[in-house]
């Protein structure tokens, strides 16, 4: 099937593309792309869509998504995970291994695509974990897990504590060119619920040093000195370790990193009253560094954005604070929750785009993520300035613990369409 | 002093009833006195019940003054001195009041107030049980260890099981932090925070206050120091926010691994030195040390710990010689204090126990005023 989106903003950083046209698809791939895509490109047997003016950009690539298939599909399945995706703009899933059974072995890599294939409609690839059953203690089959389709390793919500197994890890991923992920935190100062501060005494709550996270990435760049391995932080939350980031950049490492939307725009006070769906690994973190974030984002510091979806249910949610599990949803948000920085003047709208599409694409090797003949017709068709209220009972994640409940966000996904195909329209 | 709106009964029947006497031709009917007569649906539901001031007395028939702003009390953080004065002063007429050999007051006749401990605790339940009783209250205790929250039922399910059962009062005490606040959310009835993990014990900090205010007159002006454990410890946190707000100077001394991170931002002086914190201090408040923490976790040893941080009369001497020795207790003798100190002369550790009760009672009056009244 073909189709012609006329009259939008093209919007795709890598590119150089930023101006008014179309873009033409066949299939499932994108054909031509530009300002010269117009209605002369309309033929019979080609279906059209006015994008009216609307930014058009490839569709985004979420790096850091906890599902609960296997295991826990009471929180989240692949499908209703999809579908908050594409809702959301997501067109392609990362989803992390830490699930029942963890994503370890080859045969799980391939069950988990074969679910999504049947049931999702957007893209998932898996990350597998670096150790088996991400103990932390041994390493997994990590030519095998490449082998059946897993685009790195990572153990998810765990750090990989012990140096000398992370590299050997990092050493062993080298040769088989596979990026390793880590969740950058020392497990021993890390056992607080809330950042270190004011905030944690007044509220009686252990603290999260930020030191915790610094002293995980700055031994961790050593090993990748040491190994030449390709590196990524899943998520950084202070200034400090942005710090330590562009020193590894500076020196030339293969190393990169990302943000959770919620440190972009989410501080610790917003906690309150010991509101659980504001804890969150890492913690959010003071008002400072949250600046911080948005600096580094800003500058390419920070490569890339990523929602840190994990869908948490009243069982572990609606429990005192320092019981409650660490996580929120934010497939659906992250595009809007994202564009306060736009709107706020601190980061430029391409900038976000790059850090959702292209830049993950480019650390992940993915074809996706950008507007361009031959690529996937990956696309996703965004209203920056509409605004909408997040309630509870239009989200489509099966977990609602979403920080942004309530809240009126600026900017909307009016339509995702994934291969060719259109997967979300917005109604309002 | 603002003059409480209060009931009275006239002077003669109230030395009747002090005395024991009966006598049908008095004013005060036997439903007052007898709970068993409340059973009886043919039995009109009494009036209210005397209150007795002993300040003065008048007859008021409006209901009593508002002195809690809130539903409950769940912190200190929420209060203003308007609120904690009155309190205090309500509090004075109940020690008066335990003193007597007639200690009831049945203000709470008819209403049910449930103690639900998740955490143990002998004095603090204890003194809440016995304040229930005085004024008259249909008091349940709820342990942990004897109830279903040892078999894995969350604390908002306990709440709402509980909830259903229309208490009136719920004593609440927990080991985390926020979960008195969370179970607040889930019930009708007021809500006493009993202590919750390590945020806040706000009628601990509040019978300190009352202990401080009646040895030496007043709060403001005066230099506390609360010595210890801060880290872990609620009555620290109450204390510190409630001095403050009644414009008492607050220090705190203790190791630095027992200072939470950014203490000093809550406004206190810090000290890692007894001997200097205690210089001039008019309070020296000692802090429980648990002894899961003096073995090489927080602090090497109790032996250490006791060497610097220990109050012995040699270093309470650096505090003003006429200042307070307190202790919330259950006290570790020869750990975090000295039993010479904590019998001594300067000690107003068992009056802390008196003003508990007459605290708690207070606090109990206090939020039944905010309760929703019978319609007639």
């Amino acid at each position: 099937m073909r189709r012609l989106f006329l009259n939008a903003h093209l919007l795709d950083h890598a590119n150089g593309l930023n101006a008014k046209g179309g873009v033409l698809v066949d299939d499932s791939r994108i054909v031509a792309v530009g300002p010269q895509v117009t209605n002369a490109n309309a033929s019979p047997g080609v279906a059209v869509t006015d994008c009216k003016g609307h930014i058009l950009t490839p569709g985004f690539i979420d790096m850091r998504v906890f599902t609960g298939e296997p295991g826990n599909e009471h929180r989240e399945t692949l499908a209703s995970a999809s579908l908050a995706a594409a809702a959301g703009g997501v067109t392609t899933m990362i989803v992390m291994p830490d699930t029942a059974p963890v994503i370890d072995d080859a045969a799980i890599v391939d069950y988990i695509l074969r679910r999504a294939r049947d049931t999702a409609i957007v893209r998932v690839a898996p990350m597998a974990a670096i150790t088996k059953k991400l103990a932390g203690e041994q390493m997994s089959e990590i030519g095998l897990l490449k082998e059946a389709g897993a685009v790195a390793i990572t153990d998810g919500r765990h750090s990989v504590a012990n140096a000398r197994m992370f590299r050997r890890a990092l050493d062993y991923a080298k040769d088989y060119n596979m990026l390793v992920v880590q969740h950058v935190e020392e497990p021993t100062l890390a056992t607080g619920v809330m950042n270190s501060g004011e905030i944690a005494t007044r509220l009686g709550l252990g603290g999260i040093p930020a030191a915790a996270e610094v002293i995980m990435l700055e031994r961790d760049i050593r090993l990748v000195e040491m190994t030449g391995a390709k590196y990524h932080a899943a998520q950084i939350s202070c200034r400090a370790s942005l710090e330590v980031i562009r020193r590894a950049k500076a020196q030339g490492l293969p190393v990169s990193c990302g943000v959770s939307v919620n440190h972009l725009v989410l501080n610790e006070n917003d906690i309150g009253a010991y509101r659980t769906f504001f804890k969150l690994s890492p913690p959010l973190r003071t008002e400072a560094d949250r600046i911080a974030m948005g600096e580094g984002l800003a500058d390419g510091s920070i490569d890339v954005i990523v929602s840190s979806h994990d869908p948490q249910n009243p069982d572990t949610k609606r429990l005192p604070f320092a019981e409650a599990a660490f996580g929120a949803v934010g497939l659906e948000t992250m595009l809007a929750a994202a564009l306060r920085l736009h709107h706020a003047g601190t980061v430029p709208m391409a900038r976000i785009i790059d850090a959702l599409t292209a830049a993950p694409a480019r650390i992940l090797g993915l074809e996706q993520g950008r507007l361009a003949p031959g690529a996937p017709a990956d696309l996703a068709i965004i209203n920056p300035d509409h605004s909408w209220l997040v309630a509870e009972d239009k989200l489509s994640s099966r977990s609602k613990n979403s920080p942004f409940e309530h809240t009126t966000l600026e900017g909307r996904v009016m339509e995702t369409v994934v291969a060719g195909r259109t997967v979300f329209a917005y109604h309002p | 002093m603002q003059h409480r709106k209060c009931y009275a009964a006239p002077a003669k029947a109230l030395a009747r009833l002090k005395a024991g006497l009966t006598n049908k031709f008095t004013a005060i009917p036997a439903a007052r006195r007898d709970p068993a007569s409340f059973i009886n649906p043919k039995n009109p539901p009494p009036l209210p019940p005397a209150r007795i001031s002993t300040t003065h007395t008048t007859l008021m028939t409006s209901r009593p003054a508002q002195i809690l702003k809130g539903q409950h009390l769940l912190s200190i953080e929420p209060l203003s001195p308007q609120e904690i004065t009155p309190l205090l002063d309500l509090a004075e007429t109940y020690v008066v009041q335990g003193r007597r050999a007639y200690k009831r007051q049945p203000l709470l006749k008819g209403r049910t107030q449930i103690n639900l401990f998740f955490e143990s605790s002998t004095r603090t339940q204890g003194s809440f049980e016995i304040a229930g009783h005085r004024l008259g209250a249909d008091v349940l205790n709820m342990a942990a260890n004897t109830s279903s929250l040892s078999k894995g039922e969350t604390v908002m399910d306990t709440a709402m099981t509980l909830n259903a059962m229309h208490p009136d009062i719920l004593v609440v005490r927990h080991h985390a932090s926020g979960a008195v606040e969370l179970l607040a959310q889930k019930v009708g009835c007021a809500v006493i925070n009993a202590g919750d993990g390590q945020h806040e014990h706000p009628t601990q900090a509040l019978l300190d206050a009352l202990t401080i205010r009646r040895n030496k007159g007043r709060l403001e002006g005066l230099t506390i120091a609360i010595c210890g454990d801060v880290l872990h410890s609620r009555v620290a946190r109450s204390n510190i926010i409630l001095l403050q707000k009644m414009n008492a100077r607050v220090r705190v001394i203790a190791p630095s691994t027992l200072l939470p991170s950014a203490i000093g931002n809550l406004g206190v002086e810090v000290f890692r030195d007894m001997r200097e914190g205690l210089e001039g201090a008019d309070v020296v408040m000692m802090l429980r040390l648990q002894l899961e923490r003096m073995n090489g976790a927080f602090v090497p040893s109790a032996r250490e710990y006791y060497r610097f941080f220990g109050l012995d009369e040699q270093k309470l001497k650096y505090a003003k010689s006429d200042a307070l020795v307190m202790h919330p207790g259950p006290m570790n003798r020869g750990v975090e204090i000295d039993s010479a100190v904590a019998d001594g002369v300067q000690s107003v550790i068992r009056e802390q126990v008196e003003m508990g009760v007459a605290l708690r009672m207070a606090v109990l009056d206090a939020l039944s005023r905010n309760l929703p009244q019978e319609q007639n």
